[in-house]
Parts: structure tokens; sequence; C-alpha cells
């Protein structure tokens, strides 16, 4: 079967006729139906499927927390026992964290980077695929775990002993580390394609000083990503070691020092938490500028602040082991270092401050949870900023305090900025506007569901409430009205206002899937490449690649300063389209959908399976991937010209990947 | 600051499309060239945590032998020369292909596979030696560590040698010659990175005494 | 992109030349090796690690190419390394391992 070409004018669908194409298993060319995803390269297909695949696990790990809270929701609770409340904290964190969080910012750098930045597609179209079945597949791995005999339970950091065999027999922790090896191969692989995308795929004019921030923040983390993931890899390497072959990487008992797996960890987890705030603040500084009505206030101050917290982020790893006794010069240093990385990202807060100052506010869903994340974002990086004071963190380490400050910078920094680019950017993806009447409730039960929980976190913590605690009892909750039980029953009921607010998101989902305003070309007359597109954007995404010469590109296209130097509008979003497509590309050769990114990412997890109960296991593993891997190299990424439907034998070909 | 100053490379590098050869980026440089040098950025952080923790506890042998007893430096030398000398035919490799030439380049690359595998045979010899000397995987923080270390680098060794057979095959199959041109050049700037990892291993774990 | 290319074989070097950068290397490997048989006194440490500096940059700048390529590879790929050197350093040094 031929693969199927769309002229971009002509809206002609000829049945696909039987061609050669290279490999061992002809091409898959379906266009519509299940294998249209499941063997897509499409950037915009796959970041759908990361997002999606994203919301699924913040479904799970939302009722993990809530478990959680109900758990702590009275005295002597009986909901979970000790045992499984220790799997119930790790698993929320880590389903949070690495499958929730960082690709759903995946899902949004795969959908919008080409976009914003004028490509047709990525760099590596069947690595992208690839990553996003290894995510996939990892992350349901890890949640096996659940099937067979428990899960991981030495909290998302994972810190010897607990990781021990002693203190986890269970195969819990096993899943725990090969799992966060697959989807880590997925990271890596990802960010090799993104930022080769990024310096290499942008459209004639796009400096990289008039990407959208977006993008440039997206670039930051994937160079986090690329050098903070090989980190945890060798923890996870040694870690493995230690409890299938007999190694003793971490036990103290052997001479080992237990210390080498915090710092590995958290040489990877500061930047960590980096790579998981800075798309956020991408997307904010996309919304911001749209809904104030003027341009982002010093991009080149948030663009360089954005690089300075990427660089500064490698030196303050060790604030999250002050109590480990890492000696006073050790200590004083990171200290230091850790009230640095304020600065940077305090200029990022004045920047948007100073953009809405004076603008025309347009407060919309995505507009309020950008202010959301300025307002709930500070507030968790000032608690952040208590604890690099090392002797005020050697009494707020490992207690709720601590809970508060990471869910305010991670709840209320990266969850509200993915949430704002969600309504921003819903219309893009599905040509539907989200309902902005239900976005709005939507929007303030999170925000008084989140400061419920979290807020009183502050006080639980500083009156000396151990983090990772599995119940509490009325004496030890101490006296008076505002005690520990009053503040952990508050957090409790909080936590299901939260829940709420989230389902009120999933039910808008479905009520503007079902009957849904359709979106108009550009909504909310936006600034950014992305915008230049119809909704959904076609396949190939630009009829015509646009030549750049401002930041701010669409915006410029629209607008025009006339002669007091007042911008007005030349032209409507309709007509800057068409003059794209009236010189629409004729042929345009898009890289070519495949089986083998799905084949050898479904040895992955074959392979861990093998490790855990049966090295022969991991042999079958190792053979798919073989296989697979040689199915991709004899397979061009993009079918031959002569493979496309009409055969094309023009020169005016265009190659896309 | 890395960013930055990549920045300027790219400017340098030229926004415009002055590109070489039919490369169509905003660089002028090939994806693939570009992807792999940001994948041998990120190795840098695997090696150098593997290195870390090696140098971390190559003196806690405990019962087991220590570092000096077991090392045989003649032996690795040689190996190590083998993997060095491996380079200067992958490079001529490299160079065959540019020229279009697929016979030395078929010759060239074969001769690096050999070269490649001979050390990891000297590696497969070698931990059966030291295995027979009392040092097993899990006998002491020192042996556990260092085979991960030099385990993870024959790995890669290996892997390098099934990509080197595999061009062979696949440039037999090929009708332009030279049109393996650029993977050929990237498999070869995976070797050379697999040798510089050696050079470092070769140096801190085998000639500095513990 | 197409898979095609012509890279930087024009600013390379002469095969001639590949064979005498590998005497050279081959050469300071053997140097290296000396070190073990003889007494090099204080001067051990810093000649052993100067060596291996040197072979390590000999071979990424000319067998690698970096020295006649695009100078972004360097920068990646260094950025990589010295930020490995860092940060692994410094973890090595909270162990007191340099002192
Ligand atoms: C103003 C910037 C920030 C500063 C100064 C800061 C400082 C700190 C410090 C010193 C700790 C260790 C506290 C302890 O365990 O005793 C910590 C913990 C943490 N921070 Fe931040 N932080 C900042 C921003 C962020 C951001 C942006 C995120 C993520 C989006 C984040 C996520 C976390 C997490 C997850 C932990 C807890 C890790 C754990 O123990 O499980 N922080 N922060
Ligand atoms: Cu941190």
């Amino acid at each position: 079967m031929a693969i199927i070409e769309r002229p971009p004018s002509t809206e002609v669908a000829t049945p696909a006729t039987p061609s050669s194409s290279l490999g061992a298993l002809k091409r898959p060319v379906s266009t519509t139906g299940w294998k249209s995803w499941v063997f897509t390269v499409d950037h915009k297909k796959l970041g759908i499927m990361y997002s999606a695949t994203a919301l699924f696990f913040f479904i799970v790990g939302g009722l993990e927390a809530v478990l959680i809270r109900l758990q702590l929701a009275a005295p002597n609770g009986k909901v979970l026992n000790a045992d499984l409340y220790n799997q119930m904290f790790t698993m929320h964190a880590t389903t949070m964290v690495f499958l929730f969080v960082m690709p759903m910012a995946a899902g949004l750098a795969n959908y919008f980077i080409p976009l914003q930045i004028g490509a047709r597609d990525v760099a590596f179209p069947r690595i992208n695929a690839f990553g996003f079945w290894a995510f996939l597949f990892g992350g349901i791995f890890i949640n096996l775990s659940w099937f067979m005999g428990g899960a991981a339970d030495g909290g998302w950091f994972m810190y010897a002993p607990n990781s021990g065999p002693v203190f986890s027999p269970s195969h819990g922790i096993d899943f725990w580390t090969l799992g966060l090896q697959i989807t880590g191969i997925a990271s890596l692989t990802g960010a090799v394609n993104l930022i080769t995308t990024v310096l290499n795929m942008r459209a004639p004019g796009m400096k990289l000083m008039r990407m959208p921030i977006f993008t440039w923040m997206q670039l930051v983390v994937q160079f986090l990503l690329l050098f903070a993931v090989p980190v945890i890899t060798v923890a996870l390497f040694l870690l493995s070691f230690q409890r299938n072959f007999g190694a003793t990487f971490f036990d103290v008992a052997s001479g080992a020092d237990p210390l080498l797996w915090q710092h590995l960890f958290w040489i990877f987890g500061h930047p960590e938490v980096y790579i998981l705030i800075l798309p956020s603040f991408g997307v904010i500084s996309e919304v911001l500028p749209v809904f104030s009505r003027k341009p982002l206030f010093g991009y080149p101050f948030v663009v360089f602040s954005g690089a300075a917290i990427g660089f500064v982020g490698w030196g303050v790893w060790a604030h999250h082991m002050f109590a480990s006794g890492l000696g006073p010069v050790s200590v004083a240093v990171f200290s230091v270092a850790t009230m640095a990385i304020a600065v940077p990202t305090g200029v990022k807060v004045v920047n948007w401050t100073m953009t809405l100052w004076g603008g025309k506010l347009e407060f919309t869903v995505a507009m309020k949870f950008a202010i959301g994340l300025i307002v709930l974002f500070t507030i968790g990086g000032l608690s952040g900023v208590t604890h690099s004071v090392a002797p005020s963190d050697t009494q707020q380490t490992d207690t709720y305090y601590i809970v508060a400050h990471f869910h305010y910078v991670l709840f209320g920094g990266a969850i509200f900025g993915l949430f704002s680019g969600f309504y921003y950017w819903w219309p893009k993806v599905f040509g539907k506007l989200l309902n902005e009447k239900l976005g709005t409730w939507n929007f303030w039960l999170m925000v008084i569901g989140m400061n419920m929980t979290f807020g009183p976190m502050h006080i639980l913590g500083l009156q000396g409430q151990p983090r990772r605690m599995y119940v509490w009892t009325e004496q030890r909750a101490g006296e008076g009205f505002f005690n520990l039980g009053f503040w952990n029953t508050f957090a409790s009921i909080g936590s299901l206002i939260l829940t709420v607010g989230v389902l009120l998101f999933l039910i808008n989902i479905v009520i503007t899937a079902r009957n849904g305003k359709i979106a108009p070309l550009d909504p909310w007359n936006a600034r950014s490449l992305e915008w230049m597109t119809s909704n959904p954007p076609k396949e190939h995404n630009f009829d015509s690649i646009p030549t750049v010469s401002h930041l701010d590109e669409f915006f410029h296209r629209k607008y025009q300063e006339d002669a007091n130097g007042q911008m007005v509008q030349v032209k409507t979003a309709e007509q800057v389209l068409k003059e794209l497509e009236d010189n629409a590309d004729a042929h345009i050769h898009m890289p070519s959908p495949s089986y083998w990114p799905i084949i050898i990412a479904l040895g992955l997890p074959v392979i861990a399976f093998g490790m855990i109960y049966s090295i022969p296991i991991s042999i079958v593993g190792g053979v798919i991937v073989l296989f697979g891997v040689y199915g991709w190299a004899i397979e061009p990424s993009t079918a031959p010209d002569d493979d496309f439907d009409p055969p094309t034998t023009t020169k005016d070909v265009v190659h896309v990947g | 600051m890395w960013f930055t100053l990549a920045e300027h490379a790219v400017i340098t590098a030229g926004e415009h499309d002055t590109g070489h050869g039919d490369h169509h980026t905003s660089t002028g440089l090939s994806n693939n060239k570009l992807g792999m040098w940001l994948f041998l950025g990120s190795e840098c952080l695997l090696f150098g945590g593997l290195i870390s923790t090696y140098m971390l506890y190559r003196g806690r042998v405990g019962e087991g032998p220590r570092p000096s007893q077991v090392f045989d430096i003649p032996f690795t030398s040689v190996s190590s020369f083998v993997l060095l000398m491996s380079s200067l035919t992958m490079v001529l490799a490299v160079s065959a292909a540019h020229k279009g030439d697929d016979r030395n380049t078929n010759l060239w690359v074969t001769i690096t596979a050999l070269l490649g595998a001979t050390f990891v045979g000297g590696q497969v010899y070698e931990f059966t030696a030291f295995y027979n000397e009392g040092m097993g995987f899990t006998t002491s923080l020192f042996s556990s560590s260092f085979y991960v270390l030099t385990g993870f680098h024959g790995v890669h060794v290996t892997v390098g040698i099934i990509m080197l057979m595999s061009i062979v095959g696949i440039m037999k199959r090929s009708k332009t010659p030279g049109s393996k041109a650029e993977t050929v050049e990237m498999i070869g700037l995976y070797w050379h990175f697999v040798d510089v990892v050696w050079i470092i291993i070769f140096t801190l774990i085998y000639l500095v005494p513990a | 992109m197409t898979t095609e290319t012509h890279s930087s074989t024009e600013h390379g070097m002469s095969n001639a030349g590949y064979v005498k950068i590998a005497l050279i290397l081959a050469a300071i490997t053997a140097l290296e090796v000396a070190t073990y048989y003889v007494d090099f006194g204080p001067l051990f440490m810093p000649a052993l690690m100067i060596m291996m500096v040197v072979k390590f940059v000999v071979v990424v700048s000319y067998f690698m190419h970096l020295k006649f390529d695009n100078k972004l590879f360097t920068w990646v790929f260094y950025a990589g390394l010295f930020l490995a050197l860092g940060v692994y350093a410094v973890a090595l040094a909270t162990f007191h391992f340099f002192s």
C-alpha cells in the first residue's frame, strides 16, 4: 500500500494502491482508525497521546493522594495500613512527577514546539514515537507492581536503607527502578530530539531570540533532561544491581556510603524540579501577554533568567541533604547557592507582573490560572527560601512544612501552568473552546482546595508533624481548638474540594467534546506562530513555511504601527492564513508511519520483567528490541517518492524529517 | 553559561541557510550529527557517575583482593592499545566513506570491529582471571563498582561492534557508493567516544594506585 | 532534511595525518605505562593526568573532528563533560575524597 499524500489545497483522498516499501514488514498506511494512532510518527498525534496518557496518570496519582488524605482525615485512620500507606505516598509522588507533569509537559512540547518555530515536524519523528511508547510502557510497568506483590514503598527519593531488600522485600522497588529506567530512556531520546528540533528546524528568520518563550523554556528543560537523566540512570542501575544481583552499593553494613545515593538522586533531583516547573513558566509567559494585550515585559530577561535557572540549578542539590551530616563547609556553600537561585526566579515573577501592569487584562480561564500560578508559586518560592537557610531547614526538613513548600511550587506552579495551557491551547488542538463558565468553577475550586489542603501543612510542619506519618491520635494532636488534628481534617476536606475542581475539568472536556463551541480561527487574538495554522492544524502544519521577521510574528502580521506609533489591525487572522495557503507547497511528503517504534519500546518492559523474575525473559525482550532496531535501520524514515499516492515524480517535492 | 555560548555557536553557524551540502536546517548542521553529539554529551554524565562511584569505593575491598593485587597492567596496556588503534582504523573508515570508497570503508570497518572484539575478548579474559583470584561481583564494594564500570564500558563497545557489523551488511545492500557515509561517521563518533572513556578508565582505574 | 551528507572532509585531515596522530597517541600510552615501572616521584600524578587529558583532547579534536567542525558540537559535548566534572568532583569532595 502506498503512503497517502495529502496535497495542501485539494482534499483528495484517492484510494491507496499497493506498492513496495522497504523493511521486513510493509509500512502501515492507515490514515484513520486505531492504526493511524498506534503507528503514527506525527508530532501532533504523539503530543495528544502523551497528554492523554499523562492525564490518565494524573487521575491515578490523584486517587492515591485522596486515599492518603482520607487516612489522615481523622484520628486512628483505618483506610490504609502502614504498609499500604508507604506504597501510596511513594507511588503518588512517582506518578505525579514522572508520569503526569513530565509527560504532560512533553506532550505540550511535542505538539507546540514545531508549530511555534514554524516546522512541519520534529527532527526525529520515529524517535518521537518511540519515546511516547517507552513512556507509556514504563508507566504501566511501574504500576504493574500493585498487582504483583505490592508497589514501591521507599518514598519517591528512595533513600537507603529503606530501598534495600531488608526493609522492602517485595518487588515493588524493582518495578519502580526498572520502570523509571524505561521512562528515563523516553526522556533522554525526547531531549535529543527536541533540542535538535529547536536548533535545526526553525523557519527562515526564526532566530533564537525570536522564539516564543514556551519553546525557549522547553529548550532549557530538554538540556536539563539531557544531562540529568543519565545521573539517575546510574543511581537506578546501582540500586538494581544491589537488589537483584547482590551488590552492596548503599549498604552501610558492608562499608558503603548511603549518601552516595542521596548525591546521585539529588544531582538529578534538583534539576528535575526545574524540569517540572519551567514548561509551566513557558506556558504562562505566552498566556499573560496575550490576555494583557501587550508584549511580554523584558523578553530577553525571561529567556536568560530561564537559562540561568537551568544553569545554577546544577549547583544546589545538596540543599536536600542539609540534615545528613555533610559537614559545615558543604552546607554553607550549598545554602548560599540555594539563596542565589531565588534571584532569577524572582526576575521572572517581576517580568510577569510588569507584563500585567497597565495591560488591558482579559480574565479568561487561561489567564486566571496564569495569575494563580504567579501568586501560588511565589508563596512556594518564599518557603523555599526559608529552607535555603540551613539552620532553619534542620527544623523544617522531613516535616509537613516541606510538603507544603513543594506542593505550592508543584501544584500551584507546575500544575496551574499546565491547566492554563489546557484552556489556552484546547481550541488549537481540538477546534473547540472549553467552557469558560465551568472553567471558572474549575479554577476557583482548585484555588480554594489547594490552599485549604496545603496551606495548613505549613502550620502542621512547623508544629513538628513529620512527613510520611501514617496515622495520628488524639493524644499526639495536642491541645486547643486549632490542634494538629483540626488542621489534618481541614486539609483532608480541602483535598476533596480540590478533587471536585479537577473533576470539573474532566467534565468540561466531555461537555466540550459533545457540544462545545466551535473555536474561531484566532480565538484569543494570539501572538505566536502556532496560531497561524488552522484549528486543528493540518497534518503538515503549514501550507507554506512562513518567513519570520519579528518576535510575536503572528501579531506583527495582524497589527502594524500607524503614523502615531499606535498598533492598529491591518489584517485578520483569516487573511494571514490565506496568504500562507496561497503559496502552498505542491507536494509535501511527511515522515511515514512505522511499526518499529512501538515494537522496540515493547521490548523494554520485557527485558525489565526478566531482570526481576528470570533472565531468559530478558533475552526474549532483547531479541524484540534487536529485531525492531534492524527493521528501523533498513526502513527509510520517509517512504520513497514513488511510494506515495499518487507517485510523485516531479522535482518539487518537499521532504519533511 | 552554555546556553548563551551554544547560542553564539548557532549564530556563527549562520541562522541563514548557507548550509553545507544538502542540509536544509536552520544551522546548516545535520540533524543526525547534532543528535549524536547531544547524546555523547549526555553520556559524559553517565560514565562520570560510574567512575565517581568506583573512585569512592576503590579502597573498600573487605575480605577480597585489593586492586593492585589483581590488576595485570601489561595485559590491560596491550588491550588498551588495541582499542586505541581501533580509533585509527575507524577514522580511516570514515575518511574512505566520505570519498565514496565503499570497498575500503568496508575493510576498515571490519578491522575496527575485529579490534573491538579483541578488546572485549580481553575483558572477558580479565574478568575470568579476576574471578578465579577470588574477586566476584559481590565480593566487595571495590569489585562491584569495578565490574559495573568496566562492564558498562564493555557493553558500549559491544554495541559499537554490532553497529559496525550491521553497517557492513547495510552497505552491501545499498546501490549508491558513499550513500551511508553519514551513518559511518555517526558510528565513528560513538566509537571514538567509547575509546576516550577508556582512556580515562585506563589511567584513573588501572594506573593510579588506589 | 536529507540522509545524504557531505561533511567536513574538505577541512579534515589526510590519512597520513591520522596515522601520525595515532603514533603520537601510542607514544603517550607507552609513557603512561612506563610510569607504572619507573618512579616519577612527585611528578607521577600530574604527569599521568596531563597525558590522559592530552590523549582525550587529541582523539576528540582530530579523530572526532571537533577541531574542524561547527563549534556548536564542541559546546554541547564539553558542556556535558564539564558539568559531569563539576558535579561529581563536588560530590566526591563532600566525601573528603581529595583530602
Ligand atoms: C525559589 C526557589 C526554591 C528554593 C530556594 C527551594 C528550596 C528548597 C529546599 C532547600 C528544599 C529542601 C528542604 C528539605 O528537604 O529540608 C526544597 C525541597 C523541595 N523543593 Fe524546593 N525550592 C525552590 C523552588 C522549587 C521548585 C520550583 C520546585 C518544583 C517545581 C521545588 C520542588 C521541591 C521539592 C519536590 C522538594 C522536596 C523534595 C523532597 O524532599 O521530597 N522547589 N526546596
Ligand atoms: Cu532542590
